[in-house]
């Protein structure tokens, strides 16, 4: 599109970001917009042109994946696009990792990464993996706004206590885990990085049962985004990216000035952390 | 299926079963819930089945025999099954699975040939991944296994499955029968020209071969093509009758709007008509001239100025044929057709909104009411709000407005109407072809699937529709569609074609045929790629298979443009060229199987001659409601409650309305986003803080009584409902879409008639052009000798700006002290209304706005707002005042009080006997009215920008909290004549259907 991007005002942090795109994606142009607010120029990559030439990945020191319906979501959300990375890309998106960039996937991407495997240990088999995400207890696909809470984790741009409105839009967002253990695994690592909440009652922990609509989709210990062990990949179902202006949020006419949505600031840390540990 | 696959002869599916494939099913692990099964579980319930014990869906696959049984377990555990969430269950050729005991399965498959996009999704990735057998394919299909616990019979399965596992019309059912179908879908038709005999053929046999040939030609039409083979002294051939049965259909000719009417009025007036489009909406546009609007009329859709160089452009369809026969797969294919309307508009419009309205039967209809051959309102529904949620939803277009409306009417032929918004760069807003250019086919391939669409939807429906329109159901693939989008916009902003548009309803036929209308074109059949071997030269013409456009693409430029398609693995295929022979010209091979004169083709079509009369229904006007009913409260319980005013959140929560970023109104508001609002409001430029506002009318409720009074006033509901969010009525443009019944009848045709009419008064007093529009006629269900016609339904749709999308407003009540004022005059019109429907009256006075002092009104009104004077604004319509004051109140979670003496009323009958004065001014459903809430500090600069308009200060905002309530003082003595707990009005408003 020929729509002028950036924002006015914003500044660069000589940070290279690169959104991944296939057949289907469809928040990519959101979530573009989202880092280049916060000062990190992008690219929106299909996955046919860095799999031609998986070097061009070096450029960058931010990945991600955006939403939407890869090759439609058939047989499970994300399955086919990370079967196909896994399959294109497996060796270069590990070197990406071990560079220090950091990766992001939202809604479909989160779902992605879990079928990449790389929110787990490296080195597991498709079969071997112990989370997922699955069909909403509704049955339904939803878009609603809820109310995020970063928890005290690994990732670093993910600042402990801070509530955060989002929107939400999603068929299977509820995450599941293998067992127990494999839940106590992850609050051991502190790859619990967000949790859904109510607003009016914010202080819940993992075995609360956060009623629907807070927690939308019925998701294990109300998890609506987790991060690898290193604590630089974070998946999340909910899109930060959709809260960029002051006029996203669907009470904004009841609110006072606000100079800029509630989603931007995790993307300045993003860009920030990214900047802390830049690779030349 | 490959394109080289043999195939048997037509019309047999090849007889091979389960014993020949693999077989996978992917249940979920037994600990694991089944959100799915538990809703079939109670839909099964709801049909009024024993409760099951328990119903688990599986997911399966069929694969070709020839792999080995490690790749297909490898291929189950690592790619088809979730390993924390599923289980798979891997059956070899040979084996069929078996259920235990008390239990039933029940299998669901696609019937051969039917679109199958999550078998050829696997299949590519079996093939990209290298899991190829040593037969050469994957061979993947893929069907739906339901488990059942419990004891039934088979008949009771059948029911079942027949109204909520399948659609018998396109997929196969297997009850407690593990034989599946197996192979290459369909037989073989020739290839190459035939010809029909057309030259010695009487009147009689005229008419057959329309009819044998689904042709929907008159016999007027019939002869004009004799007549015109006959000077040529040759015959048609089959592939030249079915492209201008096509080019000359009502779907694609609108001839009914075009043609002569001899018109009778309700008071005797007469009138010949020469073309009522020229002489209402079109002239309109045409009168109006606004220098906003860029392209009208002529393209796929209507292009106005936007800002910062871009255009906005929009075009609404409706489906309403297809979605009767499979709600999903016609509700999913009509937006997908009205997206690529966009697409081929100018040079490609990207999406940026949808919008979706849909006219059903009442959800809560007797089984044994429901006329033969036709679906449950409650199936229809379900089904078309799925259908757009995952077409929509899939393309990455936030679905922002819309509407339902329940009435029986709707019961056998359900409407569905869909719509899209775009933005385009002004100098993509044109487009042109010149001889020479390649005609280049993008998107997916052809198949037989929607042959006749075109001339099917152009005759009424029939209990035996679901049986002989198959054919004529197609299913989408949304993600095709979006491949083909990205890769669009990447050769438009390259310069690399100079033509477009879309392969909607009559497929190449219609498509080349319209691109090359002013020069020529040559193609090439066996150049399309296929989905499946066996289709004649005709089917591939006319297939309206979906997710195709066709590219003028200038010589110089068509590898670049092939490639910028091949490197997001789009097909793009040359299938011929734009020629300066002023003919059409479809080869085989080589051979030629049609040669048509454009000129014939384009304009040879006979206009038909139509008699239209319209009388008044003979009904007493109750005029001002009776006193009756002085129980307001209960009165106004119901009507929240009511089908066509309650909460549709169950449906709008299922679209994504946030995708892309750029919702501004949404269209769920206020503190719990459950009130309904008015319009849509987006922001589709970063740089720039004006915004689109998107917003319609509809009551057909009217037309039953008075057309004219129904297009105008629904014209005035568009706009009032985009004033209420903050647009500029100035800068508005309008959409109609008029769904009618069998126009040769002259009551129908004479409702259509003055409903034009009542367009192009309204257009002009509000000085609001049309931008584009569309029409369905012929929307009646045949029973037998007896026809049921839909009631006249003529849906606005507006596109308007907003200068500054910080001004814009929400219903919501936002402040307890605020004040509550009401604009526009309540009067004593009650046809259509929903309060005489309540108390199960009919006929009266239809509203009507005031096109005097509306448009002066509404212009006022924005003034104040954009001067950010209004804190909230909703619009009164269906139930009126207490209805639009419950709806602000709960949405705002605050108390109102209102006092019924100040509401400025035409007459005030407060002493009138026969008159429940409240009642009127409680419930009239009087145009141009809207009710604002406006802060202390800015009451007097609000009163001086809407001095010398109707409008009167009528309550206060009140206290919120857990007893907030909305308390109304009376006409006669100011004494309370209804107090209600807020709780109270959103429960009602949520207590409807919910899906």
């Amino acid at each position: 599109m020929t729509m002028k991007e950036g924002q006015a005002g914003t500044t660069d942090s000589g940070v290279r970001g690169v959104v991944l795109r296939s057949a289907g994606t469809n928040c990519d142009g959101e979530l573009k917009r989202a880092f280049e607010a916060a000062g990190a120029s992008t690219d929106l990559l299909h996955l046919n042109a860095i799999a031609k030439d998986p070097k061009r990945l070096e450029d960058y020191s931010i990945l991600s994946i955006a939403g939407g319906f890869s090759y439609g979501d058939y047989v499970a959300a994300g399955r086919v696009f990370g079967l196909e990375l896994r399959h294109r890309l497996d060796e270069a998106l590990h070197a990406f990792i071990e560079r220090g960039g950091v990766v992001l996937g939202v809604c479909n991407g989160f779902q992605i990464l879990i079928e990449l495997g790389l929110l787990q240990d490296p080195g597991l088999a498709p079969d071997e993996r112990s989370i997922a995400l699955t069909d909403n207890a509704s049955d339904r696909f939803e878009c609603r706004w809820v109310t995020l809470r970063s928890e005290d984790s690994v990732c670093p741009w993910v600042r402990a206590g801070d509530l955060t409105p989002v929107p939400i839009a999603h068929a299977e967002g509820r995450f599941a885990v293998r067992d127990r253990d494999a839940l106590d695994e992850l609050y051991a690592k502190r790859q619990v990085a967000l949790t859904y909440v109510d607003p009016a009652h914010p202080n819940t922990g993992r075995d609360d049962d956060v009623p629907y609509p807070f927690n939308p989709n019925g998701s294990t210990a109300n998890i609506a985004g987790i991060c690898d062990p290193t604590g630089r990949v974070l998946g999340l179902m909910p899109h930060p990216e959709r809260n960029l202006t002051p006029w996203n949020h669907p009470q904004w006419t009841r609110m006072g000035t606000r100079e800029e949505g509630e989603g931007l600031p995790f993307f300045r840390r993003m860009v920030a952390v990214a900047t802390s540990t830049l690779v030349s | 299926m490959p394109p080289t696959a043999e195939a048997p002869a037509h019309g047999e599916a090849q007889k091979l079963t389960q014993s020949s494939a693999w077989r996978v099913e992917v249940f979920r692990r037994p600990e694991r819930q089944d959100p799915e099964g538990d809703h079939a579980l109670h839909a099964m319930v709801e049909l009024g089945l024993r409760r099951p014990t328990r119903v688990r869906i599986g997911r399966g696959y069929l694969l070709d025999p020839s792999y080995e049984s490690a790749t297909v377990a490898d291929i189950a555990t690592s790619f088809l099954a979730d390993p924390v969430i599923d289980a798979p269950r891997i059956h070899a050729p040979g084996e069929v699975p078996s259920a235990t005991d008390g239990m039933h399965r029940v299998l669901v498959m696609a019937q051969p040939g039917v679109m199958d996009p999550v078998a050829q999704t696997v299949d590519r990735l079996l093939q990209n991944t290298g899991r190829v057998p040593d037969g050469g394919a994957p061979g993947v299909a893929t069907f739906r296994a339901y488990e059942i616990e419990g004891d039934y019979t088979t008949d009771e399965l059948e029911s079942a499955a027949a109204r909520i596992f399948a659609n018998a019309t396109i997929e196969v059912v297997r009850i407690d029968r593990e034989d599946l179908p197996y192979g290459t879908p369909f037989g073989a038709s020739p290839r190459g020209r035939t010809e029909v005999a057309l030259l010695d053929a009487t009147d009689e046999r005229l008419l057959e071969i329309s009819v044998q040939g689904q042709l929907s030609l008159t016999l007027t039409e019939m002869r004009a093509i004799q007549e015109h083979y006959r000077a040529q002294s040759r015959e048609p051939s089959a592939c030249e009758l079915e492209t201008i049965a096509q080019t000359w259909s009502e779907h694609c000719k609108h001839k009914t709007f075009t043609g002569f009417i001899d018109f009778e009025g309700p008071d005797g007036e007469t009138e010949e008509i020469d073309n009522l489009l020229k002489t209402t909406v079109a002239r309109a546009t045409h009168e109006l001239d606004r220098d906003w609007c860029v392209s009208v009329f002529v393209d796929n859709a209507g292009i106005v100025e936007f800002d910062q160089g871009f255009d906005l452009a929009i075009k609404v369809e409706t489906h309403n044929h297809p979605s009767a026969i499979d709600p999903y797969g016609g509700a999913g294919t009509g937006i997908g057709g009205v997206i690529r309307d966009l697409l081929g508009a100018g040079l490609g419009a990207r999406p940026i909104a949808n919008t979706d309205a849909f006219f059903v039967g009442p959800t809560d209809l007797d089984a044994d009411q429901l006329p033969k051959g036709t679906m449950h309102p409650r199936r229809i529904l379900r089904g078309v709000v799925a259908g757009v949620r995952d077409y929509g939803n899939r393309m990455g277009i936030p679905t922002l407005n819309g509407g339902v409306w329940f009435d029986p009417g709707y019961t056998a032929n359900p409407l569905v109407y869909a719509g899209t918004v775009g933005i385009l760069p002004r100098e993509c807003a044109f487009k042109e072809v010149r001889p020479g250019d390649a005609i280049v086919s993008v998107g997916g391939r052809t198949g037989r699937d929607g042959i006749h669409g075109a001339t099917f939807s152009s005759i009424e429906l029939s209990e035996e529709s679901e049986m002989v329109s198959s054919a004529a159901v197609q299913i989408g693939d949304p993600i095709t569609e979006k491949r083909v989008l990205d890769c669009l916009f990447v050769a438009r902003d390259r310069g690399l074609y100079r033509g477009i548009t879309d392969c909607g309803a009559g497929g190449f036929s219609s498509a080349v045929g319209e691109m090359g209308e002013e020069c020529g074109a040559d193609v090439e059949l066996a150049n399309v790629p296929l989905k499946y071997a066996g289709l004649s030269s005709d089917e591939v013409w006319i297939s309206e298979a979906q997710e195709r456009m066709v590219l003028a693409v200038p010589p110089e430029n068509v590898d670049a443009c092939l490639a910028v398609f091949a490197a997001e693995d789009v097909e793009a295929t040359v299938i011929g060229t734009f020629t300066d022979t002023g003919k059409l010209i479809v080869r085989d091979e080589g051979k030629i199987v049609a040669e048509l004169d454009m000129r014939f083709l384009h304009d040879g079509t006979p206009r038909p001659r139509r008699r239209a009369k319209w009388t008044r229904p003979n009904l007493p006007d109750p005029g001002c409601p009776a006193p009756a009913n002085d129980d307001y409260g209960a009165a106004l319980l119901a009507l929240l409650g009511h089908p066509n005013i309650a909460s549709k959140e169950w449906i709008l929560r299922q679209y994504d309305h946030e995708v892309q970023g750029m919702s501004v109104v949404k269209p769920l508001v206020g503190v719990r986003a459950d009130g309904p609002g008015d319009a849509a409001v987006l922001k589709p430029l970063e740089t720039s803080r004006k915004g689109a506002v998107i917003s319609c009318g509809v009551n057909p409720n009217f037309g039953e009584l008075d057309p004219k009074a129904m297009a105008e006033s629904v014209i005035d509901e568009a706009l009032r409902n985009a004033v209420a969010v903050g647009a500029d009525p100035d800068h508005a443009a309008i959409l109609d879409n008029f769904s009618w019944g069998n126009c040769d009848k002259p009551d129908r045709l004479g409702a259509l008639v003055l409903a034009s009419k009542g367009c192009y008064d309204a257009a002009m007093a509000y000085g609001t052009p049309f931008v584009s529009g569309k029409d369905s006629l012929n929307n009646e269900y045949r029973i037998g000798d007896q026809t049921l016609s839909i009631p006249s339904t003529l849906l606005i749709t507006c596109l308007a700006t907003i200068p500054d999308v910080a001004r814009a407003v929400t219903m919501d009540l936002k402040r307890a002290g605020n004040a509550l004022y009401v604009v526009g005059m309540t009067r004593a019109e009650f046809g259509g209304s929903h309060y005489l429907a309540l108390q199960g009256l009919d006929g009266g006075r239809v509203p009507r706005p005031d096109l005097e002092t509306a448009p002066a009104l509404l212009r006022a009104l924005h003034g104040a707002m954009r001067e950010g004077h209004v804190t909230s604004a909703h619009d009164l319509s269906e139930g009126g005042l207490a209805v639009t004051v419950a709806e602000m109140a709960f949405a705002g979670e605050l108390g109102a009080e209102i006092d019924l003496r100040e509401l400025p009323t035409e007459t005030d009958h407060a002493t009138d006997a026969n008159c429940d004065a409240d009642a009127l001014r409680l419930f009239s459903e009087s145009c141009t009215r809207l009710v604002l809430e406006v802060a202390p500090d800015h009451v007097e600069a609000f009163e001086r920008a809407l001095a010398g308009h109707h409008f009167a200060r009528i309550g206060t905002v009140t206290e919120a909290g857990a007893d907030a309530r909305f308390v109304a003082r009376g006409s006669q003595t100011g004494e309370i004549v209804l107090d209600v707990p807020i709780e109270a009005l959103r429960a009602a408003h949520g207590s409807g259907f919910q899906g």
